[in-house]
């Protein structure tokens, strides 16, 4: 069964019940992903950081799935290209800024990963890898826990589609369909696995298609939209939620920007593809409908523009000047058991490591 | 005192841990009904029922991803690999994200899960129901690596499995597992992580081993104590982190080592202790630090007469004992 449309899926347009309150939130949201990402940008190529990995262009996705989130209740388990979506979920941009530079109050891991590796027990945010979609199965099994222990919660996971090649993808759909578990994977497909078009990747049109083979509904959608990928997530969470089982949502979106800071995309597409998504920017495209709702005015998208640069200006400033974790920290922790984790380290064998 | 086999003291310990603790599951091939193929769980789906007992897809990649979820979401997952061969499509999911998780998280985190594989050889399992894993594992920081030889053993280190917040590889001797008979507690004693355990103490020379190995150490023993060779068994029990002090406390008293296992000979623990005792104990040494082990072919092979020549045995380990002996 190919993959289902937007309209297929839902059973109502969810967003039609978003207030102005939240419409703006919304915007105001994918703003700040992008007004951070464009400032990392820049950070790396005035040589402050060492690396950057970015979002930008995948907003609209990220940020209206995360308010179709039970906030506090449901899980995240993200990929490196999710900085809209945790955001949203509410880590800062001081929390984001502070792991670029690697600084020792970084929330995600005081320092220890590169960049976007984002976690926070607290938001319910689940620590990552680089290695891709290894966080699907894992995800699964949150959602088992969650199924098993009667809690309610619904898990959100996310990933692009170079990533659908790997088994981990298809073992942990698997497991969702056997067992109907409250889980929601989300396929960011923005049309390259680093330099590779989606042809390299996969024999499918869609990622969405692979489905029906793990016995869950597979749903394509424009992800630069941010209303209908709300809408999208919504229904998904809520089949989710109610016992109906995962879904799997794929949102067509773009990487306007090179993979990471060390990528060079002139050597794999032309500037004219390039420039015809950035035409379709779901931030560009979300003010545009705002405007025509009389929900955004002139004024008013200046003042949450300086809101947001204010933001990223604060965490920049705070980031930069925030202290280094001790050299030290890195032997810990390894273990919860602190008699095994000094055992892992002993003090005679750093000794000799520091003489050579 | 009941006495048990290795089996049969690690299926009382998790249906103890299934009874008196809700969070925790059991999930592998073939757990369910079956029983699993050694039948280490016998008789729990029975008690528990299906959603304690969770019979999984044949695809050891997301039976230990599943778990390092379920773990992360308050449950404490016993995953089972059905033969420690078939580990090695979760390796990126135990090394790169259970071992990881805490460190990562810079603590925030942790994945409170217990890995069971059956493994090792001398059961015409050839190359691929035979595999000691143990030195590809041990080589990594935050993931515990524990390999009991005895039914106390099995039940006690299981229960300490079960109290540590941390991935745990718990490899079984799968020769071991009916061969092996001894008294065993009936309460949910604990046997210490990072502990070794002198089996048998003797003054002329150390001979290190766990598993299947060290059963034929302890053979080997007896055969050496009729000629006059006192040999001090030390079996390690948990093989990372190893038991540092133990293993310097029997060599440092003996003056010779032999360190015995059925991993094949090059990056087998057995260098790693090597290395620990020469940095460490230098002084004492009497003797060259001595190594038996498989050959380095890639796996054990099936034909009877391959199979044996490939084993350390308890003959061989007192031939390699007594010319230590006598160094």
């Amino acid at each position: 069964m190919p993959a289902l449309t937007t309209q297929e899926f839902i059973s109502q347009d969810h967003s039609a019940g978003l207030g102005e309150d939240q419409l703006l939130a919304m915007y105001e949201s994918m703003l700040l992903s992008r007004k951070l990402d464009e400032r990392m940008w820049i950070l790396h190529r005035q040589g402050k950081v060492a690396f950057h990995i970015s979002g930008l262009g995948q907003e609209a996705c990220q940020v209206g799935a995360a308010f179709a989130m039970e906030r506090g209740k449901d899980w995240l388990h993200p990929y490196y290209r999710d900085m809209a979506f945790v955001l949203a979920l509410g880590l800062t941009p001081r929390d984001l800024m502070l792991a670029l530079y690697g600084k020792a109050e970084d929330s995600s891991s005081g320092g220890r990963q590169m960049p976007a590796h984002y976690s926070s027990k607290a938001l319910r945010i689940i620590t990552g890898s680089s290695p891709v979609a290894t966080q699907v199965p894992q995800a699964a099994g949150v959602a088992f826990a969650s199924k098993l222990r009667g809690l309610g919660e619904v898990t959100v996971t996310c990933l692009g589609e170079g990533a659908t090649a790997q088994g981990d993808f298809h073992e942990g759909l698997n497991w969702a369909g056997i067992h109907q578990l409250p889980l929601v994977v989300i396929v960011q497909n923005n049309q390259y696995a680093i330099s590779e078009s989606t042809d390299k990747e996969m024999a499918v049109s869609n990622v969405a298609d692979r489905g029906d083979a793990y016995g869950l509904p597979g749903v394509m959608y424009d992800g630069n939209d941010v209303m209908e990928s709300y809408s999208v997530a919504k229904e998904a969470i809520q089949r989710a939620r109610s016992g109906r089982g995962p879904s799997l949502l794929e949102a067509k979106t773009y990487r306007p920007v090179p993979h990471s800071s060390d990528d060079d995309d002139r050597t794999y597409r032309s500037r004219e593809e390039v420039e015809k998504w950035k035409r379709r920017d779901p931030i560009l495209h979300c003010a545009k409908v705002l405007r025509e709702r009389n929900i955004l005015s002139d004024a008013l998208a200046q003042s949450l523009l300086e809101r947001v640069m204010a933001k990223v200006d604060d965490a920049d400033q705070y980031a930069q000047q925030a202290p280094y974790p001790r050299p030290e920290e890195a032997l810990w922790p390894v273990f919860g058991d602190q008699s095994h984790a000094a055992q892992s380290a002993p003090a005679r064998e750093v000794a000799y490591a520091h003489q050579e | 005192m009941p006495t048990k086999n290795n089996l049969e003291a690690l299926r009382e310990g998790m249906a103890q841990a299934l009874r008196r603790d809700p969070r925790v599951i059991i999930t592998g091939e073939d757990v369910g009904p079956r029983g699993g193929v050694f039948r280490a769980t016998e008789g729990l789906y029975a008690e528990f029922g299906p959603s304690r007992v969770i019979d999984s897809p044949l695809s050891e990649l997301s039976i230990v991803a599943v778990g390092i979820g379920m773990a992360l979401n308050g449950l404490r997952p016993i995953c089972e690999i059905q033969f420690a061969d078939f580990i090695h499509p979760a390796f990126n999911q135990i090394v790169n994200e259970a071992a990881k998780i805490r460190y990562r998280s810079n603590g925030d985190y942790c994945v409170p899960l217990i890995i069971r594989a059956p493994y090792g050889g001398g059961i015409s399992g050839g190359l691929y129901h035979s595999q000691s894993i143990e030195a590809i594992f041990a080589h990594t920081p935050g993931l515990y690596v524990l390999a009991p030889s005895t039914p106390y053993d099995m039940k006690g280190l299981f229960n300490a499995a079960l109290q540590v917040d941390d991935p745990v590889l718990f490899l079984e001797h799968k020769r071991a597992y009916r061969l092996i008979k001894g008294e065993v507690p009936g309460d949910d004693y604990v046997v210490p992580i990072g502990k070794a355990e002198v089996k048998r103490a003797g003054e002329d020379l150390t001979i290190i081993a766990y598993g299947m190995m060290l059963h034929e150490a302890l053979k080997a023993a007896e055969a050496l104590a009729g000629e006059g060779v006192a040999a001090e068994i030390l079996d390690l029990r948990t093989l990372s982190p190893l038991d540092k002090p133990a293993i310097l406390e029997s060599v440092k008293k003996t003056g010779k080592v032999l360190i015995v296992h059925e991993d094949n000979l090059t990056g087998g623990l057995g260098g790693e202790i090597a290395a620990l005792i020469a940095q460490e104990a230098f002084e004492y040494l009497d003797g060259p630090i001595t190594r038996l082990a498989a050959p380095d072919v890639p796996s054990m092979p099936f034909s009877h007469p391959l199979q044996d020549f490939f084993l350390p045995n308890a003959d061989k380990i007192a031939a390699a004992a007594r010319r230590l002996a006598a160094y």
